[in-house]
């Protein structure tokens, strides 16, 4: 019998081109989605040295990092980022790539996106020039990050020069509490592993609590992975990842489609297959969870208090905390809950896909943005807005005095200029809390789309769960 | 690529741990489409005021570590996003080196595309090293790839290990694409028998 396998030694093993004696390793890739933040250089550097894109098709090309969410029809105001955007449409004509105009209802997020059109599938690896590539993992997909050298290489080459990843497992066993969603589950995860918790590996996701989890709740997970550290988060695909891949306009037809999916049935860690790092979690121990500080692990359950710096040993952690706190604004010992805020942002490659939107509606429901605060919802693409519009969201988040605006990524990273003012601080659903994340001075405390509207509601960090009699 | 070469410099310390992308390089400057001209908005919220002038508390706006050539710093850094405007950014300051305990996985495969040598060190000799830096234009430290020796003020050695082939890239200056490109047959070989196991594969591209 062959050693027994993970689910990443399975693809990993099916895209080797090429090991060299000192184990650095040709990975074939299937696909590429680009974007327009981390695409000009390399185009650039293809020029320069006359080389084509190998094979045109393995690529998808999206503008959404600094797209406008309003009024985009009108063209985009600010110069930079037009010449950006207009750069993006003509390298995709100039080297025969496939291409999502803005304006097209196709356009999204990268990450929403992808699998969104079928592009990602089981077992195949892809990639993008941006961190949060992780997500697709949640289809079985081996997907990770690069930088703009490496969109180079891909485009070149169709491969990348890696070493294999760690293999790290985190199980999630046990009755789910009222209340907790998947966002809940990563941020209690970073806070107990670690924004390093994960380096060097690619975490696979398992436990009865992953699958009973819907795709897009696997999304979330997979998408923060980044945040613990990890190169790519992985959940073995099964029958939820082909009901919600079937009839995807990239997706395999007819006899393609009955062989892929007997192949994708294959796509799971053997038993008694080894990793190097195992962690698991009782879910009954899961609160619906906040960041309180300037890193995803600084995070704690919402009925929990600010911690105290004192009470931290090591001396470089006691004044990262404390750093921390200053920046925040916030004092050791205050309840979370005290913690008022002045915006809202839902949206984000984390949160932004029609389960997401449905779950922070039914908390604005009949409810009020709260006196002083701006609350904003930004869909991931724009067939999610579309289908959020035909089930009445839109309707209900409005008449709740939210702000309903058009895809991209936004105040996730505040480049488009929906962004925070200095000293403002945010409940969000996006993925980082770092220092001016969200706007130069700006403060960010992450949350699941149910909690970012109850804060929004209540116009301070709140408990999803008390909302209906306390407010 | 330039090659890269034995040196000795200002090493500047930044002892927090988590240095993320975000601070190294805020999202806003990364409307440029070129990669140069980076390095005057290094850690730009942290080393300027709102109406552009230096924050004098920040440590590269202190006259000895203006020229820094080496970054000594904590745990974690690089985390965050994937951009290569981090390093394109540290590069274009001046700086050739980072020194710590562990980077974040994507910033450290970017840093060495671009010359930039990140260097791992056990805590002992990292907080041995900021100790060092802390003495500015007084304390300069050597790097010296070749050898794998950080060569420290009072005339010490730290020594490093290094990936044997980033090691040869960046002492040649060689460029991945072109050797990848080596191994064309290898990779056309694969795309055959990847279209004959798993059609799809070719078939749903778009
Ligand atoms: S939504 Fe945020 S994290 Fe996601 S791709 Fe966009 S900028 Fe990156």
């Amino acid at each position: 019998m062959a050693e027994p396998r993970t689910l990443f030694d399975k693809i990993w093993e099916s895209h080797l081109v090429e090991e060299k004696d000192d184990g650095t390793c040709i990975l074939y890739i299937d696909r590429q989605i680009i974007h327009e933040i981390t695409s000009a250089q390399a185009f650039d550097g293809l020029r320069e040295n006359n080389r084509p894109v190998r094979v045109p098709e393995a690529h998808l090309l999206v503008a959404d990092h600094n797209v406008p969410t309003a009024g985009r029809a009108d063209g985009i105001a600010n110069e930079e980022s037009r010449i950006q955007i207009e750069l993006l449409e003509k390298n995709a004509k100039e080297f025969g790539l496939p291409f999502i105009d803005f304006l097209d209802v196709r356009q999204g997020i990268v990450h929403v996106i992808g699998p969104e059109q079928g592009f990602t599938q089981p077992g195949l690896t892809l990639v993008c020039g941006d961190s949060h590539t992780a997500t697709h993992g949640a289809l079985g997909a081996l997907a990770f990050g690069i930088g703009t050298s490496e969109v180079e290489h891909v485009l070149a080459t169709q491969t990348l020069l890696q070493k294999p990843s760690k293999n790290m497992r985190i199980t999630i066993n046990g009755e789910l509490r009222e209340g907790v969603t998947a966002k809940d589950i990563i941020l209690a995860i970073i806070g107990e592993i670690g924004t390093a918790g994960g380096t060097g590996s690619v975490i696979e996701y398992a436990g009865s609590v992953i699958e009973d989890m819907s795709v897009e709740g696997r999304m979330t997970v997979c998408n923060m992975s980044i945040e613990a550290g990890a190169r790519a988060g992985l959940v073995a695909p099964d029958q939820k990842v082909f009901d919600y891949l079937v009839g995807r306009p990239m997706a395999p037809k007819g006899a393609a489609w009955e062989q892929a999916v007997e192949y994708w049935k294959t796509l799971k860690s053997d038993n008694g297959a080894a990793y190097d790092i195992e962690v698991e979690f009782d879910a009954a121990d899961i609160e619906p969870h906040v960041s309180w500080g300037t890193s995803p692990e600084m995070v704690g359950p919402i009925g929990g208090v600010v911690p105290n710096p004192t009470d931290i040993n090591d001396e470089a952690k006691r004044q990262t905390v404390q750093g921390a706190l200053e920046y925040m604004n916030i004092q050791p010992g205050m309840k979370l809950t005290d913690i008022h805020i002045d915006k809202v942002f839902i949206g984000s490659c984390t949160n932004s896909r029609i389960e997401d939107l449905r779950a922070a509606a039914r908390v604005a429901r009949g409810r009020k943005v709260a006196a002083g605060v701006y609350a904003m919802v930004v869909p991931g693409s724009g067939l999610i807005k579309e289908q959020a519009e035909a089930e009445g969201l839109d309707v209900i988040f409005t008449e709740a005095g939210f702000d309903w605006r058009e895809p991209g990524c936004s105040m996730c990273l505040g480049m488009n200029g929906d962004m925070l003012e200095p000293g403002e601080r945010s409940a969000s659903t996006s993925n980082r809390n770092f220092q001016g994340r969200q706007g130069p001075g700006g403060r960010t405390h992450l949350v699941s789309p149910a909690m970012a509207a109850a804060a929004a509601v209540t116009g301070h960090l709140a408990d999803v769960r008390g909302l209906s009699s306390a407010e | 690529m330039k090659k890269f070469e034995t040196f000795s410099g200002v090493a500047v310390p930044m002892a927090g741990h988590n240095i993320d992308t975000d601070r190294i390089i805020p999202a806003r400057f990364l409307k440029t489409i070129k990669r140069t001209g980076l390095g005057v908005n290094l850690f730009n919220d942290v080393r300027y005021n709102e109406d552009g002038s230096e924050k004098e508390d920040f440590i590269l706006n202190h006259p000895q570590y203006r020229n820094s050539e080496i970054l000594v710093a904590g745990d974690n850094f690089g985390c965050g996003s994937s951009r290569e405007h981090a390093p394109w950014a540290i590069t274009d300051f001046g700086i050739k080196c980072v020194i710590s305990t562990s980077f974040a996985d994507i910033f450290f495969n970017n840093s060495f595309k671009n010359g930039l040598l990140l260097i791992k060190v056990t805590p002992e000799q990292r907080d041995a090293l900021l100790e060092d830096a802390s003495h500015g234009e007084n304390a300069r430290i050597g790097i010296d790839l070749e050898n794998q020796k950080i060569l420290r003020p009072d005339g010490g050695e730290i020594a490093f290990d290094v990936d044997p082939f980033r090691k040869h890239c960046l002492l040649e200056g060689l460029d991945d694409i072109g050797i990848t490109l080596q191994s064309d047959d290898k990779i056309t070989s694969f795309e055959e028998k990847q279209k004959q196991s798993m059609p799809w594969m070719q078939g749903a591209r778009v």
